[in-house]
């Protein structure tokens, strides 16, 4: 395992004390236990954002903190969910006394210690709603699952509801709005490479040089099929087609794509990507009204893209492009 | 009798037992979940050592038991956190303020974790969980103290069941946590939270029997 990396006990806090040097205008670290969050917090009868997750997704969820998006960001070990006093400690550091927001992507231990988080910022008398997505289509949504899992659909939802937040909407508006999102998003990914986890020191799973795993979650979880490697047009309709299918998009429906990289693919192949999935679109009539091509939300140095498309309406059109300033998206100011 | 020394005395075996065991655990956990069981369980239990450490003067189950739970929920992540230490949280609650109870009272206390843990993962048998091998082993545990056995003998017994149970979700299909995601191709793989339970209350076995 070549990383740079000084300890991995040490790999989360180094990196966030790198975060909060290079972006301390936006944003504060607090150590223990580790809460990123707005330099402004709690800011004033507004409804407090707040997420988490495993870290190695970066710049999810951190990266999202600032004026228009999150409020705080939870940041786990690599991979692993954020416990319940982080949560809790940031639920309290954002209310602003309109309530908080929490946004949980669609895994069984993220659920169950937002679920306890969210029962001691209740308990400490702070309004509480959680939001769950699930947007992975790569996942049969059934009972005999754990559900879809929350992916890239996290990164638009968190933008689009922050800017509500920002607005001054009350909580239920907020939360509804939020999950208006969930409803009307759905992502697919595939990894040409595994990543490593630092603690674990070895590649997450095998993957041969010719082949390509398709639904790949962005922990390494293993997806719908393994295939041998095609080209990217090819390997981007695979990706594609299933989305726009579970959506139901028809003519004239107006979209937001979002093309990522898991970490190691170059931004270079993902406008390839991203220049094949308007091409699919366009084909079935539906106008990509606004984009995001990047590594947003990775699986550390995987090689991998992901497709997601949220469907627009005019409140959410609006909303993604109202001012946001983050280390990782910035606009509008 | 079950005393809180014992208890301190089980979740320090643990905390070893577990941390020679980290690797196999998380080399499960690779195949079906996220590979990190292992590490996370180290780390809690480390942490659960240190609090005890921190403990001063006599202690009670409650108060011991807690400061275990609120240590593995802090420090642990994942789903393991909230499920282990939820166990702790909930024996603590059943045995409150004693500090040695009788033998059936120790197994109404881990019946009552095992139901706190259902109730925070919500998961059913076969769902090929960590509940697959902590039903059988309390189940057994039951039977043998019903039948007038020492708690000793009794908790080999469980953890013989335990041991059993852990074996009998090789072959099925996860409905729980990430490894549900793999559907069919999570046959055929051991679960990593019903492997660790197994060491869990293998340790306590051992604790109990002086070994």
């Amino acid at each position: 395992m070549k990383k740079l990396i000084n300890s991995v006990d040490d790999f989360v806090k180094e990196s966030l004390e790198g975060m909060q040097k290079a972006h301390g205008d936006l944003l504060d670290v607090n150590y223990d236990p580790f809460v990123v969050f707005r330099t402004d917090a709690p800011v004033q009868g507004k409804v407090g954002v707040i997420s988490g997750g495993g870290s190695g997704h970066e710049p999810m969820h951190g990266g999202f903190v600032g004026k228009g998006m999150l409020d705080a960001a939870c940041p786990g070990e690599v991979f692993t969910s954020p416990t319940p006093d982080q949560m809790e400690w940031a639920t309290r550091k954002v209310d602003g006394g309109a309530g908080v927001l929490h946004i949980v992507k669609n895994y069984s231990g993220d659920i169950m210690n937002f679920e306890m988080a969210a029962d001691l910022g209740k308990d400490a008398g702070i309004e509480v709603e959680s939001v769950v997505v699930d947007d992975d289509v790569a996942v049969k949504d059934s009972l005999y699952t754990q559900g879809r899992r929350g992916v890239g659909g996290t990164v638009l939802m968190e933008k689009i509801v922050g800017a509500k937040a920002e607005e001054g909407a009350d909580l239920a508006s907020v939360a509804g709005l939020a999950r208006d999102v969930n409803a009307n998003v759905r992502s697919m990914g595939l990894a040409l490479t595994s990543c490593t986890v630092p603690a674990a020191g070895s590649p997450t799973f095998e993957l041969g040089d010719d082949e390509v795993e398709i639904g790949i979650g962005i922990h390494g979880e293993p997806g719908r099929e393994r295939i041998k490697m095609e080209g990217a047009d090819q390997l981007t309709d695979r990706l594609t087609r299933p989305v726009i299918e579970d959506l139901g998009l028809n003519s004239g429906d107006q979209v937001l794509v979002f093309v990522n990289s898991m970490g190691g693919t170059p931004l270079a192949e993902l406008y390839v990507i991203y220049r094949r999935v308007v091409q699919l679109l366009d084909e079935g009539g539906v106008q990509v009204a606004r984009h995001l091509v990047g590594p947003l939300i990775t699986s550390l140095e995987m090689q991998g893209a992901s497709v997601t498309i949220l469907r627009l309406d005019d409140e959410k059109t609006r909303l993604w492009d109202a001012p946001v300033h983050t280390p990782a998206l910035r606009w509008g100011v | 009798m079950f005393s809180v020394a014992q208890a301190e005395a089980w979740v320090r075996s643990t905390a070893a037992v577990i941390e020679e065991h980290a690797a196999a655990l998380t080399k499960l956990d690779s195949a079906i979940g996220d590979g990190d069981h292992g590490t996370n369980m180290n780390r809690g239990f480390k942490a659960a050592v240190q609090r005890l450490d921190g403990l001063e003067g006599d202690q009670d189950f409650g108060s011991v038991f807690k400061a275990i739970g609120m240590a593995l929920i802090g420090k642990v992540g994942g789903a393991s956190g909230p499920l282990y230490g939820s166990l702790f949280l909930g024996m603590g609650k059943e045995l409150g303020d004693a500090s040695e109870v009788e033998d059936e009272r120790l197994a109404a206390a881990l019946r009552a974790g095992y139901d706190s843990v259902v109730a925070r993962g919500k998961a059913q048998l076969e769902d090929k969980t960590m509940l697959d091998a902590w039903h059988p082993a309390l189940e057994a545990l039951d039977a043998a103290l019903a039948e007038g056995r020492e708690l000793g003998p009794a908790l080999d017994e469980a953890a013989a069941a335990a041991e059993a149970g852990m074996k009998a979700t090789i072959p099925m299909i996860a409905r729980k946590g990430r490894a549900s995601y793999l559907g069919e191709r999570s046959r055929d793989h051991q679960d990593p939270g019903a492997t660790s339970t197994h060491l869990i209350l293998r340790t306590l076995a051992d604790v109990v029997n002086g070994r």
